[in-house]
């Protein structure tokens, strides 16, 4: 059996494309880490791989809006290659300014062409300003690849654009019928909860879409921060685990192609 | 054709900016403004037509859902009771967002040629002008680098410059006077003193010529403080000797006779490096960035961040930045408005400013901010610190640099433009209430995207073998890159190839402007175009400015014409030695007189609130202190994760369990008392934490970080000296070496007739090698029926504590380290963190035992009772002694029960006691010696009295 492939795309201010490479060969794929520019000179090669990654970082500073100025290029630069990605049947996973740029390019909530338009967005959280913290997600839908068999995640978030808004209650409403709805924040009890509990602000605390095939997922949390076991906060209280609640995200991907 | 788009959010809740500025403006008391509408303009020049500009707006500029863009209009609209500030960009002062934007629309396929970007801000309600143009100089914009237009007049693109044709000027030296040396030394802010101008004077007498204005600001920007440190490598007369060279004799001295094999490179390159692994090295250096920060706080900071970041970036053939540190030092921000000095900033201004740049380029950068403190002192505040940490992770084949004569000078990363000009003589001046005016041009703007960029393409040269040489361009600019890498060889360099931000710039300010996120690199001539092309290929400039000669001198040329040759000799060497004087008389401040009280539940919530003890949460979750993947302790631990952790621990390489803990010392309030006792503190503290932590004192490095007065002035040199001393004896009564270090001495405002110097501050950062991470221990209580016990002695040491400070007293009694006993007490936690015996270690410090304790019940949930009849002392003490006493290396340690012998085993050599349990109840109890309760307080209350203050 040959080898899950998974590409990493960075650019100018990504951050998070080594430990998102790392979760991928942990979990078993052949991993790859490209600047954009490379690929935009044969963008046919994205074919090569089975999974497209959009770590976290502040691409382009996130100038003008998080994630707007990278999700403008992966629009008018390859946009044909990541519609033909997706509709080949391939997963692409988007973390937190990943998610910012899949909204903002129109690949969530999908489903995506070239000449898509954005749909929702992330905006500032409603404390107006970056935070770093841990939060408790419920897994929603039941479509997504990524979050099969899984229930709930304690993972962290850090970002300042993190809000999730649709366009009014009917959208929202839609995401939750076609089971884009991957992940809610939620309390320690897993009830809905607010601020902190929903770091952001978010609509009906919505912390991750997938597209309405469940192979392209967009989540503000970081699941490759909570991959080893030293990695949660109070491992010092309650002991180390085999694995950290991130790392199910990344097999389920490459387990998706075996 | 030009166009100008404006862009607004289309509600309140979506536009953070105006909601926290009408929050400030509320703060200040300016209730006439009922409303306040942000707007980013952008104007853009070379679109064809309207419908691209549409395109640009709705596509790109505007977000469908939150906001409305208008073209070529105001969205804004004037009228009674409405007002529209603008706020714009001063000459030369760069936005990244226009690149960004730029590229954007180049994307999408449209020729767009320049971009310029403004903010507006729509104001409602009842106001002058004067009113809010006051409001706007106080939050909305720093005129340093802003300025401020009423009204909704459209913004014009600036006039792009024109080439400085060549003018070479030369300096009449030869025949001045004293006076009129002095003059040309002030006039040319050049920070340069009469006995160095008098010796530049006979250089160029025996040269037979004038110097030209190029060779006198290299001459200054080699010979400044900030660049040789000439106050600690001088003569300084102390206590009737001479001590020649402190630096050499105190701190250096106790790392050669240390000699730890494991340190591989120390005080030479730009950050100091130690073993880490069988295959990395790590390096880790501390810069200040003080007089930049109290100018412009968000600027300064950024560039402080950026430029420590980048000394990292420069050492060996280049670390990858692993870890960024920020320790600051401010005067307490419910100072009143009356009392900040005319020139100065507002501290809690300073404090937010300062933590947004931290934030932002530490962020940027994709570099975990994990390790910090804030200190408060009213002296601080026409003179805040800033320091800036960063720790690198560099291969084991990596250490070994050299220049060759034939290599390329290649400068690369970001453009050179007139920002920064002087920031090294300005540096190594006093502030005065001027600065604000005369300093603009020292204030670097930072962009970090750029420099994250430049990082992760040079590490890829670096890997692929095509530079000999890196350093950082930092203060003095190219002068003092270039000028130091070729020191040995000798440099020709044309400066007109130099990149520039916008024409205009003479061949002087190229060479010593300090425009951030640029490094100097020695390419090897048959390595050029791979070197270029891989730069290119990320989007990164880098041009061959020059060569390394062999001749043994600096030669600059401007369009073919030489314009300054300086003997490389003369430039490093011809420094003369400072003189200088140092006396210390300790004050006499006697211990106050307390009155014994029988509840001091008041006085330990008082402590736990003041500005130095309470939480910084505020400030910590602003940074991202996760990112990277290696974070084991952070920063914020316990049950809620909100507790005091006492030091980082990460694992920077991912999937080893090989860690680094660091952690960082600092007491400036016992400096007035003591500063050889402040000095060891300040050691003993950082030490602490990396034991706590779960560290041994086998492998553990140490930074210096002197900022001081005016080191001119006889007292403030002695506290220096004397803060030297220590630090050379408790290195090596600790083992601890020394690796690397840095001095900032001119933090002094003057304000009026009056020198405010600041308190004597030394930092101490300390970065230990632990085996494995798994061995880490946090502070938090962790289990009910858990025993509690203090390591270590207690005596009646509550001078400069932050007891006495409750009553405004400082006292006399400073805590002081016994090194023999410190060492053993730490050996003995160690050792019985490493048998797996301790659940919780937490050092005691600022407000002693009480404090320590009531830490790590909080923050674990769990309270303790306790009992101070066991606390091993000196002798009888009083209750507030045994309370709140700061005596150095003491921990508070929870032990299961079932531990008890094995652990009173580990620590039986060192003074210790049980002092009672954790408890299931949520109450924090002690009882005095008599079994009297004198500290019954909830949980709740302690946790709130602690985390209020700086509950922005």
């Amino acid at each position: 059996m040959s080898a899950v492939r998974a590409l990493v795309l960075r650019t100018a201010g990504t951050n998070c494309d080594v430990e998102t490479a790392f979760a991928f060969e942990r979990s078993g794929a052949a991993v790859q880490r490209l600047h954009v520019n490379r690929l935009a000179e044969s963008p046919r090669a994205l074919m090569d791989f089975q999974i497209l990654a959009l770590p976290g970082g502040f691409s382009y500073g996130d100038d003008v809006a998080a994630g707007k100025i990278f999700a403008n290029e992966l629009r008018f630069r390859l946009g044909e290659a990541v519609a033909d990605f997706v509709a080949a049947g391939r997963l692409v996973l988007g973390i937190c300014n990943g998610f910012q740029v899949m909204v903002k390019m129109g690949l969530l909530p999908g489903p995506f062409t070239p000449s898509a338009a954005q749909q929702v967005t992330l905006t500032f959280n409603d404390s107006g300003k970056f935070e770093d913290r841990w939060v408790h997600l419920q897994v929603c839908s039941r479509t997504c690849v990524f979050t099969r068999g899984l229930a709930h995640l304690y993972l962290p978030v850090a970002h300042g654009e993190g809000k999730f808004v649709a366009p009014g209650d009917p959208a929202l409403d839609d995401l939750d019928a076609r089971q884009q709805v991957a992940f809610r924040y939620v309390n320690e009890n897993l009830q809905p909860a607010g601020y902190p509990h929903n770091p952001n602000g978010s609509q009906r605390a919505i912390a991750g879409l997938c597209d309405p095939t469940g192979r392209v997922l967009g989540l503000m949390p970081h699941p490759e921060r909570h991959f080893l076991p030293t990695q949660h906060p109070r491992w010092t209280r309650e002991g180390l685990r085999p694995e950290g609640d991130g790392a199910a995200i990344f097999r389920n991907a490459v387990a998706y192609f075996r | 054709m030009t166009c100008q788009i404006e862009i607004t959010p289309k509600t309140e809740s979506v536009d953070p900016w105006a909601r926290g500025l009408l929050d400030q403006a509320r703060e200040l008391g300016m209730s006439g403004i009922s409303r306040l509408q942000s707007c980013q303009v952008f104007v853009i020049q070379g679109l064809r037509d309207k419908g691209e500009a549409e395109r640009a707006a709705r596509h790109l500029l505007a977000d469908p859902l939150t906001e409305d863009y208008r073209i070529d209009s105001s969205l804004l609209v004037e009228g009674a009771g409405r007002r529209v500030l603008q706020v714009l960009r001063r000459p030369g002062v760069m936005d990244p967002a226009e690149a960004s934007v730029l590229k954007a629309l180049h994307d999408m396929g449209l020729a767009a040629t320049r971009v310029r970007t403004a903010k507006k801000l729509l104001i409602e309600g009842e106001f002058t002008d004067e009113s809010i143009r006051l409001f706007a100089a106080k939050f909305l914009a720093n005129e340093v680098i802003e300025e401020i237009v009423l009204g909704n007049a459209p913004l014009a693109l600036p006039s792009e410059g024109r080439d400085n044709p060549l003018r070479l000027r030369t300096v009449t030296l030869l025949e001045a006077d004293d006076s009129t040396l002095m003059m040309t030394s002030r006039s040319g802010c050049l920070s340069l003193n009469l006995e160095e101008m008098r010796r530049i004077q006979s250089y160029y007498r025996e040269q037979r010529r004038e110097p030209t204005d190029v060779e006198l600001e290299t001459l200054a920007q080699t010979w400044s403080e900030h660049c040789v440190h000439k106050t600690l490598k001088g003569d300084i007369r102390f206590r009737g000797g001479n001590i020649h060279n402190l630096l050499r004799s105190t701190i250096f001295q106790a790392t050669q006779e240390l000699n730890k094999p494991w340190c591989v490179s120390v005080f030479v390159d730009n950050a100091g490096v130690i073993e880490f692994d069988d295959r990395f090295d790590v390096c880790f250096k501390v810069e200040t960035h003080n007089h930049p920060s109290a100018i412009e706080p968000y600027g300064g900071a950024s560039t402080g961040v950026g430029g420590v970041i980048r000394d990292c970036l420069g050492t060996g053939l280049g670390a990858k930045p692993i870890l960024n540190t920020d320790v600051f030092c401010f005067a307490p921000p419910d100072v009143p408005e009356a009392d900040v000095p005319k020139g100065a900033l507002h501290p809690k201004r300073v404090l937010k400013g300062v933590v947004s740049g931290v934030r932002d380029y530490g962020n940027r950068m994709g570099i975990p901010t994990a390790n910090g403190a804030i200190f408060f002192d009213r002296r601080y505040i026409g003179n805040p610190l800033v320091y800036c940490g960063n720790v690198g992770l560099i291969p084991r084949s990596c250490r070994r640099k050299d220049v060759q004569a034939g290599d390329a000078i290649v400068v690369a990363g970001g453009r050179t433009g007139r920002d920064g000009i002087h920031g090294a003589t300005f540096s190594s001046a006093g502030l005065t209430e001027e600065s604000e005016k005369t300093s603009s041009g020292a204030v670097q703007i930072g962009d970090a995207i750029t420099q994250k960029k430049l990082m992760d393409v040079l590490l890829q040269a670096r890997d692929r073998g095509l530079y000999r040489c890196i350093t950082d361009c930092g203060a003095g600019g190219l002068s003092s890159a270039v000028g130091e890498m070729g020191r040995s060889t000798g440099v020709e360099v044309d400066l007109e190839r130099v990149p520039l931000k916008y024409a205009g710039l003479s061949y002087t300010e190229i060479w010593i402007s300090e425009a951030q996120e640029r490094m100097v690199l020695a390419v090897p001539p048959d390595k050029e175009t791979e070197f270029h092309a891989l730069l290119r290929s990320e989007e990164v400039e880098s041009t061959t400015i020059g060569r390394f000669t062999g001749q043994g001198d600096l030669h600059l040329r401007y369009g073919g014409r030489t314009v300054g040759r300086l003997d490389m000799k003369f430039l490093h060497g011809g420094i003369p030695r400072l003189q200088r004087e140092a006396l210390w008389t300790p004050p006499e401040h006697p211990d106050p007189e307390m009155p014994l009280k029988a509840d001091y539940g008041e006085d330990l919530r008082r402590i736990l609130g003041s500005w130095n003890v309470c939480s910084k949460e505020w400030v910590i979750r602003q940074y991202d202190h996760e990112v990277q993947g290696g974070s084991v302790l952070k920063p914020l631990v316990g049950a809620c994760n909100d507790g005091p952790g006492d030091a980082c621990v990460l694992a920077p390489v991912l999937g080893s369990t090989r860690g680094l803990i660091v952690s960082n010392g600092m007491s400036p309030r016992y400096g007035d008392l003591d500063p050889y006792a402040m000095a060891a503190s300040a050691i003993d503290e950082a030490l602490r934490q990396i034991i706590a932590a779960g560290g041994r004192l086998e492998r553990v490095a140490l930074l210096d970080n002197f900022c001081w007065g005016n080191t001119d002035k006889p007292d403030r040199l002695g506290s220096l000296v004397l803060a030297a001393q220590a630090c050379h004896d408790m290195s090596l009564a600790f083992g601890t070496p020394f690796i690397s270090g840095k001095d900032s001495l001119n933090n002094e405002f003057q304000n009026g007739d009056v020198s405010l110097a600041i308190p004597p501050s030394l930092l101490i950062s300390a970065i230990a090698v632990i085996e494995d991470v798994r061995q880490a221990v946090s502070m938090d209580a962790k289990s009910p029926g858990n025993l509690f016990y203090l390591v270590g002695l207690t005596r009646h040491e509550l001078g400069g504590s932050q007891y006495y400070g409750l009553y405004e007293q400082l006292g006399r009694s400073v805590p002081q380290v016994e090194p023999q006993q410190a060492r053993a007490v730490m050996n003995a936690v160690s050792a019985a963190t490493a048998a797996g015996l301790v659940r919780a270690c937490h050092d005691c410090s600022e407000g002693g035992l009480a404090v320590a304790a009531a830490e790590m019940a909080f923050a674990g949930g769990l309270g303790l009772k306790i009992s101070l009849d066991a606390v091993p002392a000196a002798g009888p003490l009083r209750s507030e002694a045994l309370l709140f006493s700061e005596s150095t290396s003491r921990f508070v340690v929870e032990v299961k029960p079932e531990h008890r012998a094995a652990f009173e085993r580990c620590v039986r050599e060192v003074p210790f006691g049980c002092l009672g349990v954790v408890t299931a109840d949520p109450v924090l109890e002690i009882s005095g010696p008599s079994r009297e309760v004198l500290i019954r307080e909830p949980l709740l209350t302690l946790k709130e009295a602690w985390q209020r203050p700086l509950r922005w």
